[in-house]
């Protein structure tokens, strides 16, 4: 087998996103980059996730916390401080990052549902925090000033680059759950996933490994935020820690297949596509939300394993093509 | 002293809406205990408690108490519904699957609220007049609603503990597969169980409705709120539930004494996630 077959598995991946990146420049429309900016943040943002869900197989119904997380400290450094948005965007992570280590020690210590439970509990708790630090503006939260834009070249090109930005954090993110899951680290989580008890047996060192897995999840999610509140010059509470938004990706994951690298990826693609389609038909836009409940039942009842999953089980053959 | 006088105020107020929101709770706990389901559709059912009081009060002009009659069993209907449409076919499977079905049950039913009562709030003027206690006022619809959970409350055990079908129940939710051994039909267990667990969802909401404004999102903060009660209480002790929600509802009156109103989701949340790792099974000692 010659090298580049032996990671095809990455290769559709990041053929989609280098197709999306330049699906506005084909297009030449500016509503293009918005709606392939939405699907990029979400790609990142599910690949993450899966990182936690799908290999270890912890449901965190609260990820967005760490976008919200991230996102505020970073912000908070640009817009009060004035750091140039590369810091921030590392600080984002990092700080998104360092939370995650010090939550993880604490609660993936639960099981199963109150697993679930606790990380719903931390980001309600997180977001009524933010409610109140008023470092962070309080409930009005911070708005940027519109001079900060000047430094990249004015608000236009500001935006174009944060576009480009997120594409590259969406790599990022596939790159490094691709490594996550054919490492030795990975398969230790797959272990964890499959059976806690007996992977600690095989010699797998559960919390630490859950650990890692929670703060690798954790790290994109933060930057993704700073760009996001960059992007749209300020951030409140209510935006940062939406609970439904946390679901959303976990729709994602599930639509696409957990525990895959290009699950993540259709799902994000499928769910926004949906989304979009829904939001503006005249015949569904008022029962939208039920339209989407309704075929994610249909999806967790019938296909649990997900698109990629299922294609997995259906066409052995396809099991190279599709990590 | 000034804080003593608000405490007194406020103390009575929060141990009558502790108990409402311990039956919203006690719904959500039952399910937990019998099914280890997580009903995430638990928020959307207590807005259409809520509702079913303005549609009954408003529209039709029947008593709202008198309308829990009917409430009650359009949410036992409903749940047994939703069980077996949505969470049958994942009873066995993990919990992400269960979590997702009922959550797109959630989003079902917000969609079609949405497009029938849109989300802007309503509000049932509905007034029982009120009792004065010394330098508290006790509103009538709050002590009324209180006396109702405590009925509530009072039926579940009595049902639980004195019926047949209840000594299924417990059956079923202390080993399934023993259970149908000994010939309990479990799946038709489950479904009532589920059932009777919207069934007081969709209680509380009617009583809430009585006295708050509502929409059809705002049961959301109720599903929150009951999962907090819920753990206080031990998940899966409905009983505890009461206790739980009592908790809260003191929680809730004496923390705006001493801090600002907004540090109260603050200081619930934290408390919920500390009795997680401390106390899983609840601060008073539900045995599994």
């Amino acid at each position: 087998m010659t090298n580049w077959q032996k990671h095809i598995g990455i290769i559709i991946p990041l053929l989609v996103i280098a197709g999306l990146m330049l699906y506005p420049t084909i297009t030449g429309k500016a509503a293009a980059r918005e709606t392939a900016f939405t699907i990029l943040k979400a790609i990142a943002l599910a690949s993450s996730l899966n990182i936690l869900l799908g290999y270890t197989g912890y449901v965190s119904f609260g990820h967005i916390v760490f976008f919200g997380f991230g996102g505020y400290v970073g912000f908070y450094l640009l817009s009060s401080q004035g750091m140039s948005l590369w810091i921030c965007i590392l600080a984002g992570g990092v700080s998104s990052g360092v939370l995650a280590f010090l939550l993880g020690k604490a609660i993936l210590r639960l099981r199963g549902a109150y697993f679930a439970l606790a990380t719903i509990g931390v980001n309600e708790a997180m977001r009524a925090f933010i409610n109140n630090f008023d470092l962070f503006g309080g409930p009005t939260g911070i708005t940027l000033n519109f001079k900060a834009y000047l430094a990249y070249g004015g608000a236009a090109k500001a935006l174009e680059m944060a576009f480009y930005v997120v594409g590259g954090l969406a790599i990022l993110a596939i790159i490094l759950s691709y490594i996550i899951r054919t490492s030795k680290f990975g398969l230790g989580l797959l272990a964890i996933r499959e059976n806690e008890d007996a992977a600690e047996v095989m010699g797998v060192f559960a919390p630490d490994a859950k650990t890692w897995a929670y703060v690798l999840s954790a790290i994109i999610p933060g930057m993704i935020g700073v760009l996001f509140f960059f992007k749209n010059g300020n951030v409140e509470p209510h935006d940062a820690f939406p609970l439904h938004a946390s679901i959303e990706l976990l729709v994602m994951v599930m639509l696409g297949g957990q525990g895959t690298v290009l699950g993540p990826i259709l799902g994000a693609f499928a769910y926004q596509g949906m989304r979009g389609y829904l939001v503006t038909s005249d015949f569904f836009k008022d029962i939208q939300l039920s339209v989407s409940g309704a075929l994610l039942l249909i999806i967790v009842l019938f296909i649990p394993a997900g698109a990629v999953g299922w294609l997995r089980q259906r066409f052995p053959i396809l099991r190279r093509v599709l990590a | 002293m000034q804080q003593i006088n608000l405490l007194l105020a406020s103390l009575p107020d929060g141990i009558l809406l502790g108990f409402v929101y311990g039956v919203a709770a006690m719904g959500l706990t039952l399910i937990w205990g019998v099914m280890n389901v997580i009903n995430l559709s638990h928020g959307p059912i207590i807005s259409l408690g809520m509702f079913g009081t303005y549609i009954i009060f408003i529209k039709l002009g029947v008593n709202p108490y008198l309308g829990l009659f009917i409430v009650a069993p359009i949410g036992l209907l409903l749940g047994i519904l939703i069980y077996t449409v949505a969470v049958h076919r994942v009873i066995n499977a993990p919990h992400l699957s269960s979590l997702l079905a009922t959550f797109s049950v959630n989003m079902i039913i917000i969609g079609l609220g949405t497009a029938a009562f849109t989300t802007s709030p309503y509000n049932v003027d509905f007034n029982m007049g009120s009792v004065t206690l010394g330098s508290t006022t006790l509103l009538g619809t709050r002590l009324i609603a209180a006396l109702a959970s405590v009925i509530a409350t009072g039926s579940l055990y009595l049902f639980l503990y004195r019926t047949r079908p209840g000594k299924y129940i417990r059956a079923v939710a202390n080993n399934r597969s023993a259970a149908e051994l000994m010939g309990i039909p479990s799946s038709r267990i489950l479904a009532l169980s589920f059932g009777l667990g919207t069934m007081l969802a969709a209680i509380s909401g009617a009583l809430i409705a009585t006295f708050f404004p509502f929409s059809i999102l705002s049961g959301g903060g109720y599903e929150l709120k009951s999962f907090v009660i819920g753990v206080l209480g031990g998940l899966g002790n409905p009983i505890g539930a009461l206790v739980g929600g009592l908790a809260l509802g003191v929680l809730e009156a004496i923390v705006p004494a001493f801090l600002e109103t907004s540090w109260v989701p603050v200081i619930e949340f934290g408390l919920f996630i500390l009795v997680l790792l401390v106390r899983p099974n609840g601060l008073f000692g539900a045995k599994q």
